[in-house]
Order: structure tokens, then C-alpha cells, then sequence
């Protein structure tokens, strides 16, 4: 297991990069991992990851893509309920690039 | 598709204790994200898995009754509990959870897919499941 450097603080990662303990997560895990992405954050980033964490703190899972593509439709509209906003922001997978941002573990399904 | 198999998924034990309820809940998960039509049943004291107000802060074990509730999500259309499992408990359909399933495209909704059967229609839904998994 590795560690990110978060604020002044090193925070264990599993071997795949996501966080290992969810409640060590701060907006400033985003921050981190983006920036080693080499991806700006901007508020529609802030939105999925938002939903995220809280579709995790009601369902105490990671959704899988499909699911969360008509989570947001739902909820944010369905102009950002489609795969080809959702890749534009994460390129390397809305489910699992996201869940790593907001702390939490991979999707189930995902490989 | 044609070829959409119709998965069934026996759940029969308790949820917390052992693995067995968690990991069905996960491998369902997975098989709906995959587009397989799939409904879960309930037997024995798999009946338990979705009684309402669950609470693991002892047991040291995630609490993975919300998750229940995302089934309509996945595209699960059946949650069938057995009649006879739930009255030889003391239970009836108030204890348990409500799991709401909506058809995102055409808006059509079910308020509850968790439906109680007698031995009858479970036998029926056996007979129409091409594969079922026993958990």
C-alpha cells in the first residue's frame, strides 16, 4: 500500500490508488489525485463528485457507470445524464476516476 | 435481445454471520450492471436480509441494507420473499424494506418490488428462470 500527501498528511491508498479508509477523505484527496492526473477540477467535477459521496452515504455503494449515468441524468439534468459528458470530464472512466476522487472504492463490477 | 438469460438469485441465510448475503448482494449487482435480467428470492432466514432497521455498529460488519434499496436502480424488477419463511418468523411485509424501481426512459415506476409468494408462484418463478444461483 502507498500514500498520498494530502494537506501535510500521508493518507494510505490501496495498490489501484483509491483511498483505503473512506472517512480519511478530505476535498483536498480530489485536489491531490487530479493534480497527479494532470486534471483541473472545476465546479462540474465538484458536482459528480459531490453526487457521489452522497449517493455512497444513502446506498453505501459505489455505483456502476450505467447507474450512475441515469443517477445524474435524474438528478442533474439530463444534458450531464450521458456517457459523453460524463467521459469528458473523467476521461479514464467517470465510475472509477470519479469514485477515486471522492474516496470512495471501486464501483462493484468494475475491472 | 434474445439472449438476455433470466438469472435468479436463492438467498436462504441470515444477512450478517456469514459472507454468504453480502457476497450474493455483490454478485447481483455486478450480473444487473451487465444487463441480465435478474430477480432475487428470499427464503428460510434469507427473509431477514431485508427486514427493516438492521443496525451493525456492534458486529463489526458493514451495514449493506441501503444497498437493497438500489436494486430498482440495477434494473432488478423481483425481490420475491417466501410467505411461509416470513410468517414461521413472526414477520409480514410491514418489517420489511420498500424497494422503489423506476424505467429511467419512460418514467414508468413500481413503488415496491419486494413481493411476497406463496410456494406456488415460487415454483413458477423457478420453472421461468433459466439460471439460478443459491446463496
Amino acid at each position: 500500500m502507498g500514500t498520498i500527501n494530502v494537506n501535510g498528511k500521508e493518507l494510505e491508498v490501496d495498490e489501484e490508488g483509491y483511498l483505503a479508509n473512506i472517512n480519511d477523505w478530505e476535498p483536498g484527496v480530489a485536489e491531490v489525485m487530479a493534480k497527479e492526473d494532470g486534471l483541473e477540477l472545476t465546479d462540474e467535477h465538484w458536482d459528480i463528485i459531490n453526487f457521489l459521496r452522497d449517493y455512497y452515504e444513502e446506498y453505501q455503494i459505489a455505483p456502476a457507470v450505467r447507474v450512475l449515468t441515469k443517477a445524474v441524468g435524474k438528478k442533474l439534468g439530463k444534458d450531464k445524464g450521458n456517457s459523453k459528458y460524463l467521459y469528458g470530464l473523467f476521461p479514464y472512466g467517470p465510475g472509477k476516476q470519479a469514485c477515486r476522487y471522492a474516496g470512495l472504492p471501486k464501483p462493484t463490477g468494475c475491472v | 435481445m434474445s439472449d438476455v438469460k433470466k438469472f435468479l438469485y436463492l438467498n436462504r441465510r441470515a444477512p450478517y454471520g456469514t459472507i454468504y448475503a453480502w457476497e450474493s448482494l455483490e454478485v447481483v449487482l455486478i450480473g444487473a450492471a451487465f444487463d441480465q435480467e435478474v430477480s432475487l428470492m428470499f427464503v428460510d432466514d434469507g427473509v431477514f436480509q431485508l427486514v427493516k432497521g438492521s443496525d451493525t455498529s456492534e458486529l463489526d460488519m458493514k451495514n449493506f441494507m441501503p444497498t437493497y434499496r438500489t436494486l430498482g436502480d440495477y434494473g432488478v424488477r423481483h425481490l420475491y420473499v417466501d410467505k411461509a419463511s416470513l410468517e414461521a418468523r413472526g414477520l409480514t411485509q410491514d418489517d420489511l424494506i420498500e424497494v422503489a424501481w423506476e424505467d429511467w426512459e419512460t418514467e414508468e415506476e413500481v413503488d415496491n418490488i419486494v413481493e411476497i409468494v406463496d410456494s406456488g408462484q415460487a415454483i413458477g418463478v423457478f420453472e421461468e428462470s433459466d439460471v439460478v444461483f443459491s446463496f
